[in-house]
């Protein structure tokens, strides 16, 4: 065995075990994905070229007439693509001086706990806290307290202001800490510089701080937005189911009409709708910030 | 003093050690031992609660610990179930559910978990065509007696000559109104529509369920409660569009909306017309005179029951009058069988929400079965729903 082929072996082997690591550790995730997340999705697409049983439920078929249908949930999609921009917009407005106070004014010793007061309801599922501001915003709340000053019959509950006020509220975390997080990145001498320089404080902010959050600002309104194309919840409690969502289509045809095929269709056009906001919105923010490249989530 | 978490124990940790140990050397025996520590107890109850000891009437057949029922919100005595679990050991998980549809999804595809379930009339015959549900076996069923049922609400339970449900309770759908807002008397279904739009604007629900809400939207023309005619749909649709805009919410869950005073009138089912009666006096519950839905729910057994004996034994349970009588004083529906009849109290048999008069039945209809399953009345509420 000629001396110089020795070094070879036990580097192919390193390499192998490596890569036999690497694959161990990725295993339980892959596993996971494929068993919850791409066997599931071929499942839908499968359904989603079949067609409706008589009884409801799926009959196998190749068609493409349930795509040929979407028109008939133009309005559900119309919705969601307002409210979900719309919503992510609130929220963002809400959520932004926050974000600014928490990461450049607010004392050290007090960020820690104010941010926690921030994550903490988050804790508690979706639904209860939705629960509670049907209590809140009913007429036992509110408006009773209303009721005393003299304002009777205020209606609060099912009106779209409740509807906007349950997304801003339900979604506020999320937006607040990637802003957050961008804005504590920042490096306070630009802003020095900035002002070294002539800038009023408004034009450093705009020009200096708001530019360099933008990726955070990016990365919240599309998570924001993409959880708000799938919501159903909130309108049905808070907007007494009066508005219609892309999310209310597909809770109706999966569970009342069992319209499975018509259901995966626009399913799997969500996911696709869902997708291309991603990477519009990846690129805008790529844009704007001038970076080569922004890590959305 | 501070208390310390081990006062309300049975047994300090230092204590079972010694007694641990004496276990050991031999100085005290195994039930002793079980005893002293209190863990004879706790396995009793263990072995009682998972079912591992049959209580000994049931013994003759393994009824397991747990089954999972389906049924609709507030539709029984909680006590029913705590007296079952005490009797046999089995553990009863209650599934609540807003429609027949959504019950009948989650058995269509398959693996629901139920052993016993609460259908309505219309919608058995799809169920047996589907091959969901099995012909009930009688035999273990003695607590059944079909003679003192009132035909005319068990009928679509037997299919062909052959049982596959029995009924739990029947009922009417027609509208609960606050007479205080709202106190022009109201006697129609063209009446609650119209109030809709004018006195009850912003303040008036509807069911979130095709059955009821294009049925009663028909009935403002007189048409019938299951008409499936393209014509006479289009004309409801057009109603329910113009009312649209005036409704406070379109949701099957409307207790919480007239309990607060948020709605003043509302789609209504007897029961929940009961209860809301019972608590608010001055929440009255109409017939329309045009006419509208009668109901009797059913239980029935899903032919994939991962729990078939206990579902059985809950069944024959459930049609004990005894118990079915405290079921009915719970929900506020009224009973299909005479036996159950006969223990009511007569201000229950005599409320006319329960059983209301003879004239105002006779117009009502059962659900039809095609409405469960016509595609064109689930798009049409989709249009009514996204408008």
């Amino acid at each position: 065995m000629p001396a110089g082929s020795q070094p070879a072996f036990p580097m192919r082997r390193s390499l192998f075990r490596k890569n036999l690591v690497t694959a161990l550790l990725l295993a339980p995730a892959a596993l996971w994905l494929v068993v919850f997340l791409v066997l599931p999705f071929v499942a839908i697409a499968i359904f989603s070229v079949g067609e409706r049983a008589p009884e409801g439920g799926y009959q196998a078929a190749l068609t493409f007439a349930q795509y040929a249908n979407l028109p008939a949930r133009a309005t559900a999609f119309w919705n969601t693509m307002v409210l979900a921009p719309v919503g992510a917009l609130a929220c963002l407005l809400v959520a932004y001086p926050v974000a600014y106070y928490l990461a450049l004014r607010a004392p050290d010793r007090w960020r820690l706990i104010l941010l926690a007061l921030i994550v903490i309801p988050f804790w508690t599922s979706l639904l209860m806290r939705t629960y509670a501001w049907m209590y809140i915003l009913g007429g036992r709340g509110i408006p009773a307290l209303l009721a005393y000053v003299g304002i009777e019959d205020l209606r609060l509950i099912n009106t779209p202001g409740a509807v906007l006020l349950g997304i801003v509220y339900g979604y506020l975390p999320l937006m607040i800490l990637p802003i957050y997080v961008s804005l504590e990145r920042l490096d306070r001498r630009l802003l020095e510089a900035s002002a070294d320089l002539g800038a009023t404080p408004v034009s450093t902010f705009l020009g200096v701080t708001l530019r360099l959050s933008l990726p955070g600002v990016m990365t919240g309104f599309s998570l924001v937005m993409i959880l708000l194309l799938g919501e159903y919840l909130i309108p049905t409690l808070l907007g007494g189911g009066k508005v219609f969502f892309i999310g209310n289509a597909l809770v109706d045809l999966f569970l009342q009409s069992r319209n499975w095929p018509f259901g995966s269709a626009i399913a799997i056009t969500l996911v696709l709708v869902s997708v291309v906001v991603l990477i519009v919105a990846n690129r805008i923010s790529t844009r704007l910030s001038g970076a080569r490249r922004v890590d959305l989530i | 003093m501070p208390k310390s978490y081990r006062d309300g124990l049975p047994i300090t940790p230092d204590k079972f050690v010694d007694q641990l140990m004496r276990l050991k050397r031999g100085s005290i025996s195994r039930r002793d031992f079980l005893g002293l520590t209190g863990l004879g107890v706790a396995t009793a109850v263990m072995a009682r609660e998972l079912g591992i000891m049959p209580t000994p009437a049931f013994a003759a057949e393994n009824l397991g610990d747990r089954m999972s029922i389906a049924t609709w919100p507030n539709y029984h005595d909680p006590q029913t179930f705590e007296n079952f679990k005490a009797d046999t050991g089995v553990a009863v998980e209650v599934n609540v559910f807003g429609s027949n549809e959504e019950m009948l999804a989650k058995l269509q595809a398959g693996g629901s978990g139920w052993s016993l379930f609460v259908p309505t009339n219309y919608t058995i015959s799809t169920y047996k065509k589907l091959g969901i549900i099995e012909a009930l076996d009688m035999a273990k069923l003695g607590n059944f007696d079909g003679k003192s049922e009132d035909a005319r609400f068990t009928a679509e339970g037997t299919i062909d000559g052959t049982i596959y449900a029995v009924p739990k309770n029947w009922g009417t759908t027609g509208f609960a109104v606050n007479t205080k807002k709202l106190s022009k008397p109201m006697s129609s279904w063209k009446e609650f529509w119209d109030t809709a739009m004018a006195e009850g604007d912003g303040r008036t629900m509807v069911h979130d369920y095709q059955l009821t809400t294009i049925g009663n939207a028909l009935k403002y023309y007189g048409y019938s409660f299951n008409s499936l005619k393209q014509d006479e749909l289009a004309k409801a649709e057009e109603l329910l569009l113009k009312v649209k805009p005036h409704l406070f919410a379109v949701s099957s869950d409307y207790q919480p909306g007239m309990r607060a005073g948020d709605a003043w009138m509302t789609m209504c089912w007897t029961n929940d017309g009961a209860q809301l009666h019972r608590d608010i006096p001055e929440i009255a519950y109409v017939l329309g005179k045009e006419g509208g839905e009668i109901w009797t729910d059913f239980y029935a057994i899903p032919k994939d029951a991962p729990n078939k004996p206990a579902g059985y034994a809950l069944l024959n349970y459930l049609m004990n009058p005894k118990v079915a009588v405290k079921e009915h004083l719970a929900n506020g529906a009224p009973s299909t069988d005479a036996r159950v009849n006969a223990l009511l109290p007569k201000e229950v048999l005599d409320n006319p929400i329960l059983y209301p008069a003879a004239d105002l039945l006779k117009p009502l209809e059962f659900g039809a079965a095609a409405t469960l399953t016509d595609p064109g009345r689930a798009e049409l509420m989709a249009r009514f729903k996204s408008a």
